[in-house]
């Protein structure tokens, strides 16, 4: 008798969780579509950026850039050489590890002009980050810093404060100032995402399935490659027959996409909000013995390499990994008073496509490369990345 | 009628649980009607099933071990780095793999038994040195790809078998891995010891049980098993920095489920296998139902505790 108590128990707790979902899950769908006004705008904009043709040459994209203005810096300018200090959130992806030897690489061809480059690696931690910053401002042993931030809001005090006594540039994420000289980014995340949803709408055959597949809710940059390409599917058309969480985990997309393949038989195109999970994503079709769909990725060489060797439809919207070279070019021409992008210097997003996909892919460099590191000409490529001669 | 019930209540629970969750699936997509559907779930579901297995040892025997993820990511690291993508390294790659675990184990092992540090903090230790030199080693992004040899164990498929049609190499290494493990804790006095150890470490040491080289010794156990899963999930899946995050707690939480009580002394390899098949059946189902990802973790966590409440209320009536 206390045996089956106990099962209705727990078949009861299973109800209700479910009822609980459904109820938070309608809430989420409404909080979304108000402020779709602000999304539509950055859309909007970011589109035209991506058509928009930056100044600067051609053949260093990391110098070039999609905003015109530009910021007076004469009250920085010193004598070389410099001290530059940089706080870095992390390393602890392939991109940000591929993007901290691009910078190390661009200060080597600074040697004379650069007599230290003073690093803390935050760790994924905005505390310890906080810490860093506070360390080189009050050590009074840098004359630029440069900041990758972990988080906008808890990083935005303390860039403040190191504002007052020394010329800031941040990179890669921003902080809710503009006290920093500048602040290098690219184009941005609605951009990513609208090129990959253009692509699946303009090759999938009429009624195809679409399946997304995100990282994790709640990371703005991914929230913003996903509202995108849920804007361009929602214009054409298309209704995703599912948009999944994968943490970026090879084996979990592997299974969410078979599981995906048993369900409704037949997917037409796959769209991720991050390059890591498209091979996972190809091999999940190869071992269901499927032709491949349209698979969207990122410049990641494992992706490039599978795409050029398959030839599957895919396109590579990216996020590159030269802006870490921009972002040391800025702190030197600061303190050199040459006037700088700012106060926001745009990075131009190269588009990967079957065109000029033999450019970027690079069979020699290794899987989790990524291939707009722009660092081709520096020293010690392609070894100091993993590469082979 | 009652004796039905009786008979009912020596089965399991777990078995139960996942009998249901599996007649879920089954109803959910047609393709696990199939044999081949269901082997190839048995095929994803195969690391945990053995990870599960291998940490029963260390529960059983009254200790934990949080290193089997980050185990996992530096074997499919070093795999990577070994081989390069040259699969005349794999022999290599697969012999240095189970050194370091065997390494890793051992340490684990001596910090836990002679140190007489608690195997959760002494664990969570190697936890982060583990997953310090995988990182270090690769330099944070691993430069290489798994040779398709040695992929061949997680990911190849037998196809045109008869009756099945299609047969996963994971399955039949899943297999050889539990019949090694059962026989260990059920056929062996070493087994056997380890529960009575688990349940009582004093009189286990009265009766001169060698408490302390046992406990090593599952530490090895557990060690090689995440090995082992290591190997297949670098071969479903192939390189990435995070391939084992994570993997550590599933491995708890399905030993649980099967009916492993934690802080020791009781537990079986029939337990720890359903155990492991029934995480792995519910992540299915919850993919499967297409909840929403903050909805699913939710739900996981409520049916994990409701399983594992069910395990305990069986192992206190008995």
């Amino acid at each position: 008798m206390a045996e089956s108590k106990t099962w209705r128990l727990g078949l009861g707790t299973i109800a209700v969780a479910a009822l609980a979902c459904a109820g938070l899950h309608a809430a989420r769908a409404q909080t979304a579509a108000t402020n779709s006004a602000a999304v539509d705008k950055e859309f909007a904009y970011e589109q035209t950026l991506m058509s928009a043709k930056p100044i600067g040459p051609a053949d260093k994209p990391w110098e070039q850039s999609l905003s015109t203005n530009m910021v007076d810096t004469a009250k920085y300018k010193k004598a070389p050489p410099y001290r530059v200090c940089f706080s870095n959130a992390s390393i602890s992806n392939p991109w940000r590890v591929v993007g901290w030897k691009v910078m190390q690489a661009e200060a080597d061809l600074h040697k004379s002009e650069i007599a230290s480059l003073s690093y803390a690696d935050a760790q994924d931690k905005d505390d310890k980050q906080i810490s860093d910053i506070r360390a080189f401002v009050t050590g009074g042993k840098c004359d630029v810093l440069i900041v990758s931030p972990h988080t906008s809001d808890a990083l935005t005090p303390v860039v403040e404060e190191a504002c007052k006594s020394l010329p800031v540039i941040t990179f890669d994420r921003n902080v809710r100032t503009d006290c920093p000289v500048t602040a290098v980014r690219t184009i941005g995340g609605y951009a990513y995402g609208m090129a990959g949803a253009n692509f699946i709408v303009e090759n999938m055959p009429k009624g195809g399935k679409v399946l997304m597949l995100r990282t994790a809710p709640g990371i703005d940059v991914f929230e913003t490659r996903s509202d995108a390409a849920a804007k361009v599917f929602k214009a054409a058309g298309i209704k995703p027959i599912g948009v999944e969480f994968t943490g970026a985990d090879n084996a979990k997309t592997k299974a969410v996409v078979s599981d995906y393949l048993s369900r409704v038989g037949k997917i037409d195109a796959v769209w991720v909000d991050f390059g890591a999970m498209s091979v996972a994503v190809a091999e999940a079709f190869e071992d269901a013995g499927q032709d491949y769909p349209i698979i969207t990725g990122e410049d990641q060489e494992d992706y490039l390499q599978k795409w050029n060797q398959e030839g599957f439809k895919g396109i590579a919207p990216t996020y590159p990994a030269y802006q870490w070279r921009t972002a040391l070019i800025a702190a030197l021409d600061v303190l050199q008073g040459k006037p700088v992008y700012g106060p926001d210097w745009i990075l131009p997003q190269p588009l990967i496509t079957s065109a000029n996909l033999a450019q970027y892919v690079d069979p020699k460099m290794p899987p989790l490369h990524y291939a707009t590191c722009g660092c081709e000409t520096l020293p010690g490529y392609p070894e100091r990345w993993g590469g082979k001669k | 009628m009652t004796r039905g019930l009786a008979s009912l209540r020596r089965i399991n629970p777990t078995i139960l649980v996942f009998v249901v969750l599996l007649a879920a699936i089954c109803w959910m997509s047609p393709l696990y009607r199939t044999p081949a559907g269901l082997l190839s779930l048995l095929q994803r579901a195969a690391p945990v099933v053995i990870l599960s297995c291998g940490q029963s040892f260390v529960l059983i025997a009254g200790g934990f071990d949080l290193a089997s993820g980050s185990l996992i990511t530096l074997v499919v690291v070093a795999c990577a780095l070994i081989t390069g993508g040259d699969a005349g390294w794999t022999w290599v790659a697969l012999l240095a793999s189970y050194g370091i675990g065997a390494a890793v184990g051992v340490v684990n092992g001596v910090i836990v038994a002679r140190g007489k540090v608690p195997s959760i903090i002494a664990t969570l230790g190697t936890l982060l040195s583990v997953k310090g030199i995988a990182m270090m080693w690769s330099g944070g992004a691993p430069g290489g790809y798994l040779p398709a040899n040695l992929r061949f164990f997680g990911r190849y498929v037998w196809r045109h078998v008869p009756l099945v049609g299609r047969f996963p190499v994971a399955v039949v290494v899943l297999i050889i891995s539990i019949a090694i493990m059962a026989w260990l804790m059920h056929g062996t006095n070493f087994g056997r010891l380890l529960l009575m150890i688990g349940d009582n470490p004093r009189a286990a040491e009265l009766a001169g049980a060698p408490v302390r080289r046992f406990r090593m010794l599952t530490f090895v156990i557990s060690a090689l098993a995440s090995v082992t899963a290591g190997i297949l999930l670098g071969g479903f899946s192939g390189v990435s920095v995070d391939v084992g995050t994570g993997y550590e707690l599933q491995a708890i939480s399905a030993a649980v489920i099967g009916g492993v009580v934690l802080l020791g002394g009781q537990g079986s390899m029939l337990g720890a296998v359903f155990g492991g098949l029934t995480l792995y059946a519910l992540f299915t189902l919850l993919n499967l139902v297409g909840f929403p990802e903050p909805m699913r973790v939710a739900v996981q966590g409520i049916i994990l505790i409701a399983a594992a409440a069910l395990s305990a209320r069986r192992g206190r009536r008995i």
